[in-house]
Formats: C-alpha cells, sequence, structure tokens
C-alpha cells in the first residue's frame, strides 16, 4: 500500500494547537493553584502561536486555497480570517474571565484544556471540506463547551443548563448527520467539493437531497440559534456561569459561520433556491421572537441570549441574498455581507458580556438590568463603552454595528427582496428599544449598587480597546468591510 | 495647495472640543464651561468664511470636499454647501454658542458631559446639513439622536424618559424607512451614494412614489408634521432649556433640509402628484395645531405647539412650488430657528427662577423683570410674525406663493397670522402683564449680563432678518431658482 505523507503546511496553527493543549493538561497537573498564571500565561501564548502560524500559512500559501489530508482540509482566506477572528475572541475572552472565574473557583486546569479544545474544534469546522471533518469540528467544539457550561459542578443552574444544551444539541447534531448521509446517499460523497461538483453536473434524486437539505439547515439552525431551534440559547446563556457564556456567545458564532458556508454555499450552492426560501422562514421568525422575547427580559444575560438569536436572524439575510434566479453576480456582496455582520456581532458581544463581567465581583453576579443603573454615576468611562456597545447592537450610526446592518441590507436590496428588508428594518427599530433602556438605565437612573468598580489593568485596558474599537471601525469601517470581502472573494 | 477645508474644520472642532471636555470631572466645572464656550466660538468663527467667501451668483455646490470613505460601498467623504444648507450650518453654530451660555449656570449636574453633548451635536448637525453623500448624511442625521437622547434623558424634567424614548423610537421609525430608500436608491443608480447624482436619476412613477413614502416618514418626523408629531411637545416639554432650544431651532430643520435636498429633487414627479396631500397636512398643522396651541397651559407645550404650526408653513412653502414659497420658507426655516430658541430661551429664564413652566403660575412679570419683559416681547412680536420682525418676512412671502397657487390655501395659511398672535399675545398677556401674581413673582430678579447678553444677540438677530433681509435672501436665490427649474423637468 501506498502511503505518501499529506501535505501539513495548511494544518499547521491547528497542530500546534493539539500539541499545546496536550503540553498545557499535563503541565497543569504538576502546578498548585497559586502558580495556575503559568497555565493562562502559556494558553495565552499558545493563542499568539496559532495566531502567527495562521498568518504564516496565508502567507506560504498566498491566500489560495488549498487542500489537505485528500481533500478533507481546506486552508482558504476566508478560513484564516475567521481563525484569526476566533483567536482574538479567545483571547479577549479569557482576559474578561480571570477575575470573574478566579474568585468562584473555576480558575483551574481544565478551564484552559476545555477552552482550548473548544477552540480547536472551531479551526477544525472553520476549514473542513467533508462532512465529516465539519462534523467532527463541531462535535469537539459542543462536547468542550457542554463540559464547560457545567464546569462550576455545584451549580444547581449551570448543571441544568448543561443537561439542556447537552441534549438539545446532541439532537441537533443528530439532525446534522442525518442530513448529511442523505446527502451521501443522493450524490455518492461526502467530500463537500464533490458533493457540489455532482450537483452541478450530475442528476442526483432531488427528493432525496430536499429531503437530506431540510435536516441539514435544521441541524445548523440548532448550531446558530435561530428560531424555531433557538429554545437552547436563553437557558444556557442564563444558567452558564457569565464567562462561560461568553465563550459561548462569541467565538463559536465565526464557526457556524464558517459551517454555514461550508455546507450550503460551498456545498450546496445548487440547491439555493430551496434553502434560501427556508433561511426566509428561519431569519424573519428569529428577527421576530428575537426582539420581542428581549423586551420582556429583566435578566440582561437572558436579554442579550434574544438579542443574539435576532442577530444571527438578521445575520441569514445576508446568507440568504446571494444567488438571484440562479445569477451569483450578488455572492460575493451578500456572504461578505454576512461575515462582516458575524465578526461585528462578536466584537460587540465580547464588549457587552466583558462589560457584565467587569461589573460582577466575588459573591455578586451583575445579571440584572437593575444592575446597569446609575452606571454613569459610578464610573462615566465605563458607561460610555457600555454606551457605544449597545447602540452597536441596536445599529445606529457611528458605530460598526450600523455597517453591518448596512452591509446586509444593501445586498438583500440588490437581489429585490425589498419586503424583507422593511421587516428587517423594523424589527431592527423594536430592538432598538431594548438596547435604548439599557443606555437609559445607565444615564438616566441613580445608581443601586454603589461598590467600586475596580477591575484589573488588562481587563480595564481591553475593554476599554474593545469598546473604541466599535467606534473607530464605526468612523472607518472600509478596512474590516474589505477585509470580509476579499476573504469571500478568493472563495 | 488645498483650500481651507472649512465645512471639515465646523464639523469636526465642536466634536473635538466635545470629546475634551468629556475628559474632565465636575469638579472642574468652570473650567468645563470655558473650553465649551471657546470651542463654540471657534465652531463660529470656522464658519464665517463660509458666508463671506460665498459665490451667490451660482447654484452649485461650493466649498466641496470630496475623499473616498468607504470605497466598498462607493461611499465618500463629500462635503458641500449651496445656498439652501449654508444658512443652517451658520445657525446651528451660532445657536451652540448661545446654548452655552444659557446652560452656563442653570446646568450644575455633570456638566461636562452637558456641554460635551451639545458641542458634539453641534458637529454632527453640521455635517447633516453640509452632506452631499446619502450615506454620509444618514450617519450624521442618526448620529444626532444620540446625544440629544441622553440630553433629554440626563437633564430632562420628571417624565423625561418616556419622552426621550418616545423621540427616540420615533425618530428611528422613519430614519430606518429612509434607509432602505437610500439603499434601493443606491442600487438603482449603479452604487453610487452621491446626493447630487441621484438628481439625476430617471425614476419610474411607482419608485417615486414608494421611495417618497419613504423619506416622508423620515422628515415628516423630524419636522414634524401632523399627525407625526406628537412626540414633539413630550420631547420639549422635558428637554431642559438648551436642548428644547436646539431641538426646535436646528433639529426640526433637518427634516424640512431633507425634504428639500432629498424628497423634491430626487422624486420631482411623486412631488408633484403628492403636493395636496402634503398641503393638506401642512393646513391642518397650520390651523389645528394652531387651535391646539390656543388652549395649552404650559408655557412650553404651546411654544412646541407653535413650533409644529411653523414648520407647517415651512411644508406648505415647498409644496406649491414657486419661487416664494421656497424662499419663503427657507426664510422661515432661519427665522424659527432664531425665534422658537429665543421663546424656549426665555421661558428657561423664567423656569431658573421659578421652577414651573404653567402659565397660571406667572402674571406681572413686568413689574419686576422690566427688561426681560421687553426682549420676551419682542420676540412674542416675532412669534405671532409682526412687520419688522424675522417672523413676518417668512410667513408673507410664503401666503404670497400660496395665494398665487390658489387663494383658499393661502387664505387657510393667513389665519395663521391670527391665531399665532392670539396664542402668543394671550400667553405672553397673562404671564408678563397684570398685576404681581404671587410672592414667587414678587421675589424675582431682573435677568443678568450674560442672560442678557444671549437673548440681546437674538434681539438683533430677529430685528435685522426683519428688517433688512436681504443678506439671508440674496444667498438663497440662485440655489432655489436652480431647484425650482429642476423641478419642472419630469423624470418620467
Amino acid at each position: 500500500m501506498n502511503f505518501t505523507m499529506p501535505n501539513l503546511l495548511p494544518a499547521y496553527p491547528e497542530i500546534f494547537l493539539l500539541i499545546m493543549v496536550s503540553v498545557i493538561l499535563v503541565l497543569d497537573l504538576f502546578l498548585p493553584q497559586a502558580l495556575r498564571y503559568v497555565t493562562y500565561a502559556l494558553t495565552q501564548l499558545t493563542l499568539l502561536g496559532c495566531a502567527v502560524l495562521t498568518l504564516d500559512v496565508a502567507v506560504l500559501t498566498q491566500g489560495d486555497v488549498t487542500y489537505t489530508f485528500n481533500h478533507m482540509f481546506v486552508a482558504d482566506m476566508m478560513g484564516h480570517a475567521l481563525k484569526l477572528g476566533a483567536y482574538i475572541a479567545v483571547f479577549t475572552t479569557l482576559v474578561y474571565s480571570r477575575a470573574y472565574l478566579g474568585a468562584r473557583g473555576m480558575w483551574k486546569g481544565e478551564f484552559f484544556a476545555l477552552v482550548l479544545f473548544a477552540l480547536m474544534g472551531m479551526l477544525v469546522m472553520i476549514s473542513a471540506n467533508h462532512f465529516l471533518t465539519l462534523y467532527l469540528g463541531l462535535e469537539l467544539l459542543s462536547l468542550s463547551l457542554y463540559a464547560l457550561v457545567a464546569l462550576d459542578r455545584d451549580s444547581a443552574r449551570a448543571t441544568e443548563a448543561a443537561m439542556k444544551y447537552f441534549v438539545l444539541g446532541a439532537l441537533a447534531s443528530g439532525l446534522l448527520l442525518y442530513g448529511m448521509s442523505m446527502i451521501y446517499g443522493a450524490t455518492g460523497s461526502l467530500n463537500i467539493s464533490e458533493v457540489a461538483h455532482t450537483l452541478a453536473n450530475g442528476h442526483p434524486d432531488k427528493v432525496v437531497l430536499t429531503f437530506g437539505l431540510v435536516f441539514l439547515v435544521s441541524g445548523m439552525a440548532f448550531k446558530l440559534g435561530v428560531v424555531p431551534f433557538h429554545m437552547w440559547i436563553p437557558d444556557v446563556y442564563d444558567g452558564a456561569p457569565t464567562a462561560i457564556t461568553l465563550i459561548i456567545g462569541s467565538a463559536p458564532k465565526l464557526a457556524a459561520f464558517a459551517m454555514a458556508m461550508r455546507l450550503l454555499v460551498m456545498g450546496l450552492l445548487d440547491l439555493a433556491v430551496d434553502w434560501q426560501q427556508m433561511l426566509v422562514i428561519l431569519a424573519v421568525l428569529s428577527m421576530a421572537v428575537g426582539n420581542l422575547a428581549a423586551i420582556a427580559q429583566t435578566n440582561i444575560k437572558r436579554m442579550l441570549a434574544y438579542s443574539t438569536i435576532s442577530h444571527m436572524g438578521f445575520m441569514l439575510l445576508g446568507l440568504l441574498a446571494g444567488v438571484v434566479n440562479g445569477n451569483w453576480l450578488n455572492a460575493a456582496d451578500a456572504y461578505s455581507a454576512a461575515m462582516f455582520y458575524v465578526v461585528v456581532y462578536v466584537l460587540t458581544t465580547l464588549g457587552t458580556f466583558g462589560m457584565i463581567l467587569l461589573l460582577s465581583r466575588a459573591g455578586f453576579e451583575a445579571e440584572n438590568l437593575d444592575d446597569f443603573k446609575g452606571l454613569n454615576a459610578r464610573n462615566p468611562w465605563y458607561a460610555f463603552l457600555m454606551l457605544l456597545l449597545m447602540f452597536s447592537l441596536a445599529g445606529v450610526p457611528p458605530t460598526v454595528g450600523f455597517y453591518a446592518k448596512l452591509s446586509v441590507l444593501q445586498p438583500l436590496l440588490a437581489a429585490g427582496m425589498t419586503w424583507l428588508a422593511v421587516v428587517a428594518v423594523m424589527f431592527s427599530l423594536i430592538g432598538a428599544f431594548y438596547y435604548l433602556r439599557i443606555v437609559k438605565l445607565m444615564y438616566f437612573d441613580e445608581p443601586i449598587d454603589t461598590a467600586p468598580i475596580e477591575p484589573s489593568l488588562d481587563m480595564s485596558v481591553l475593554i476599554s480597546i474593545n469598546g473604541l474599537a466599535v467606534l473607530a471601525l464605526g468612523i472607518m469601517p472600509q478596512s474590516l468591510m474589505a477585509l470580509c470581502y476579499f476573504s469571500i472573494k478568493a472563495l | 495647495m488645498n483650500p481651507t477645508p472649512w465645512l471639515s474644520l465646523s464639523i469636526w472642532i465642536p466634536i473635538l472640543f466635545g470629546a475634551v471636555v468629556l475628559a474632565f470631572s465636575d469638579r472642574h466645572a468652570a473650567l468645563v464651561r470655558w473650553i465649551a464656550l471657546i470651542g463654540s466660538l471657534l465652531g463660529l468663527a470656522v464658519t464665517l468664511p463660509l458666508y463671506t467667501g460665498f459665490d451667490t451668483q451660482t447654484s452649485a455646490m461650493q466649498f466641496v470636499e470630496l475623499s473616498p470613505w468607504i470605497p466598498r460601498f462607493n461611499i465618500n467623504y463629500h462635503l458641500g454647501v449651496d445656498g439652501i444648507s449654508l444658512l443652517f450650518v451658520l445657525l446651528n453654530s451660532f445657536i451652540t454658542v448661545l446654548v452655552v451660555l444659557a446652560g452656563w449656570e442653570s446646568i450644575t449636574k455633570r456638566v461636562a458631559q452637558y456641554m460635551a453633548a451639545f458641542l458634539i451635536m453641534s458637529g454632527v448637525l453640521n455635517g447633516v446639513f453640509s452632506s452631499l453623500d446619502a450615506m454620509l448624511f444618514y450617519v450624521f442625521f442618526e448620529a444626532s439622536l444620540i446625544p440629544m437622547y441622553l440630553i433629554i434623558g440626563v437633564w430632562g424634567g420628571p417624565n423625561r424618559v418616556y419622552a426621550a424614548v418616545k423621540f427616540f423610537l420615533y425618530t428611528l421609525f422613519g430614519s430606518l424607512l429612509m434607509l432602505v430608500a437610500l439603499l434601493y436608491l443606491f442600487d438603482k443608480s449603479g452604487g453610487s451614494f452621491a446626493i447630487l447624482d441621484w438628481h439625476k436619476l430617471p425614476l419610474a412613477m411607482t419608485p417615486q412614489i414608494l421611495l417618497f413614502v419613504a423619506f416622508f416618514f423620515a422628515f415628516a418626523v423630524k419636522v414634524p408634521m401632523w399627525p407625526v408629531h406628537t412626540w414633539l411637545p413630550d420631547a420639549h416639554v422635558e428637554a431642559p432649556t438648551g436642548g428644547s432650544a436646539v431641538l426646535a431651532a436646528i433639529l426640526l430643520k433637518l427634516g424640512a433640509y431633507g425634504f428639500i435636498r432629498f424628497s423634491l429633487p430626487i422624486l420631482p414627479d411623486a412631488s408633484h402628484a403628492l403636493s395636496g396631500f402634503m398641503i393638506t397636512l401642512s393646513l391642518i398643522a397650520v390651523v389645528y395645531i394652531g387651535l391646539v396651541a390656543l388652549v395649552q397651559t404650559d408655557m412650553k407645550k404651546l411654544i412646541a405647539y407653535s413650533s409644529i404650526a411653523h414648520m407647517g408653513f415651512v411644508t406648505l412653502g415647498f409644496f406649491i412650488f414657486n419661487a416664494y414659497g421656497m424662499e419663503g420658507a427657507l426664510v422661515q426655516m432661519v427665522s424659527h430657528g432664531f425665534v422658537s430658541a429665543a421663546m424656549f430661551l426665555c421661558v428657561g429664564v423664567m423656569y431658573d427662577r421659578m421652577h414651573s413652566r404653567q402659565i397660571a403660575d406667572y402674571g406681572g412679570v413686568v413689574n419686576t423683570m422690566p427688561k426681560f419683559a421687553s426682549l420676551m416681547m419682542l420676540f412674542a412680536m416675532a412669534n405671532c410674525g409682526l412687520p419688522a420682525t424675522s417672523g413676518f418676512v417668512g410667513e408673507f412671502m410664503v401666503i404670497m406663493g400660496a395665494l398665487k397657487h390658489s387663494f383658499w390655501i393661502g387664505f387657510l395659511a393667513a389665519t395663521t397670522l391670527i391665531f399665532g398672535a392670539a396664542y402668543t399675545l394671550w400667553m405672553y398677556k397673562r404671564v408678563i402683564f397684570g398685576a404681581v401674581a404671587n410672592d414667587h413673582v414678587a421675589k424675582l430678579k431682573d435677568i443678568g449680563a450674560r442672560e442678557f447678553l444671549v437673548l440681546a444677540l437674538l434681539a438683533i438677530a430677529v430685528l435685522g432678518m426683519g428688517l433688512y433681509p436681504l443678506p439671508f435672501t440674496e444667498v438663497m436665490h440662485a440655489s432655489v431658482n436652480g431647484l425650482l427649474q429642476h423641478l419642472a423637468v419630469s423624470k418620467l
């Protein structure tokens, strides 16, 4: 039997990450709690190393689409960009979580290992060019996240959330697998490029295909958390420790976007007519349910959970505007808009949850809306940052959230779906109400909680950068937009 | 060498000063006030070359600045003014100085944030008036909501939260529809956000009507036109004095400006087709809202309703499509900027002393505050359109234009002279004249030098514009004629 060594270059970041996780896992066993910062530093260094390697791969492959491992793994510009985004998101998450987890006895070695394994899962998902690779990455990510949610094992709430997350997540994985098997049945391949090729040139069984597509889209919708597959989001966001919520709510969205791109756009673009219609329903329902339900929440984590649902719905608008009457002219615009939307969303979410972590302290969880009351009187700077983040989520210029909405709406109108654009902006209007309420609480009300806010220096600096980035990218959005466009164009 | 970018300076100097002021805490309140004043004066100073260097012979855009901003969507940082927008840049920068002065003593809570909000808003509003790129316009248009929302909500009256949220959501509703319209035009024009290109863009009737409706919601809410005016009385009553003044003097003008920059020239056929509808709404504002103003017991509410009635005149002037109406409407906009700001500042002067806006709580103020009473007299007269004040010029021109268009429209519009006089003078009489009503009024102190300065500056503007309106009208002549010629050509 002939064995040729696969080209390992495109997978350098993943390989490095795997080695480092193993090292950290073993090393941490020998570290006393007082030296835990070594683990922390190593984890952050690992992220840095991964980022360097990813850039390295991008340079060495000259940004070309490069396949390896029998075409199961792909390295392309979209992957590089999303991976870099994931590193930054995880890095930021770790900085924000440090004080919070430390005060709650969760600052342990397992945390780092699980986070890095979750990241590993994301990277594999982002680079998957095969249904099995994709599934493998997804499961690695999901299983790590289930465990992370239950990290605080004495908390009944967190355990319940973890159970819900696990049961529903497993169901979703099942749906996804079932869909994949159907498509395999129709096309005879699990390789995404080959599936696309067969769809374009062969005559696969349309019924089986559509059947499979429905399951595929459902499974994906579960992972993205769009209505009607959104039930787990509020409970998990609320039940998990806030730092873990931040992990769930940030970087995995990038991976989920990559999954949608790989499956729907790169694999099943010929079925676009079918899945675009499904996405229309998912998007409209998500924006409706997400925005309306968020109004009724008094818990900020639940509110942000519903806000996530609505944002993911909005993001789908970008994905569904790509192909018009079999014409792909709009595709790069639409998909890069969706990517831009996700990246912006992750950036803003990081800041928002970071702010919740900032207000929490030992023995106190800032999770009710009222905990934000009078923040301006307590600390004008953090109130200002939160103001920027809220207006960004609401999509009010000059924050970057506006351009995210703009870039998604533009291809939508170019695709002639004006009514959908009007629906979308009207739900944004409803959404603006509950973001405004946070601003109202911070600026117009008197504080209830008067404890001083004393974050560590690194957190304070990073959250300031995070908040100001929302404004700076709002004033100068070109670079990020161009990056997204370039990434998608290169596919 | 490039010419000095006066427009950019007029936008960014106030914003920069606002950001600087934000860095100070309330312990340095005195310093903050001075910095804010210097910032606003500088902001005004850099707008003066716009007037002196303005060429009144052309309707083309002047002081144009163009550089790419977001090439991905072909959005440019494109600024310029013509005879229509120039006056509002000047007005806005002028009012900002007064507002900073007016809040000098009465604002003691979070002074730095207060001053910063006004300075930043001033820059943003200059941006709205000088944007020639639709997306740049939209960004400024929306961004102006944030400071105003905070101004009403933080420094406002007892019901401020309700008023602030209502203000924000009403305006956002309109502008989101406008966003869709802008993107539609972007698509139709083959990927351009340049407003001037859109002026030349041929459009069929149905899209024109739909776009008109989208723009209508955005701008009618801002003007505000009946029946989407209900946010205004709430916002005015709850806002602090400076907020009310800027709201009435500048923010309301955004809506009217939007009509004249977007709806009319981009959609001339729809504008003609729907002019009957627009005229009807305008007349309802003039007549019905005039009557509503008559029965108000709260001074600020009364002035708020009078603003709506006056703005009805502006939209009326636009949609009768003749030079008198159009120029009259523009003059009316500027004049209303002075007069409404002055009226709100007058109420602010009394409110600072008595902490009441109810007409019933006053009476005989002239006995204790003679200087103030005489200044307010002038503004009240201007508010009801007395000849020799600025209020007269605009109203007279619009009525003339309306009479040319149709006798009955002119007739109904002219009733404002009666209603305006009735509600303004009646309020003035009840508040200022008569015997001293109670002990509080008896203890009133007349206005100090700072308040006198603020009101006197406005009085000069009001009288100057009334007696010699030429400097204002000659600036806008060429642009208005250009617009009317453009409007006469169908795009179908």
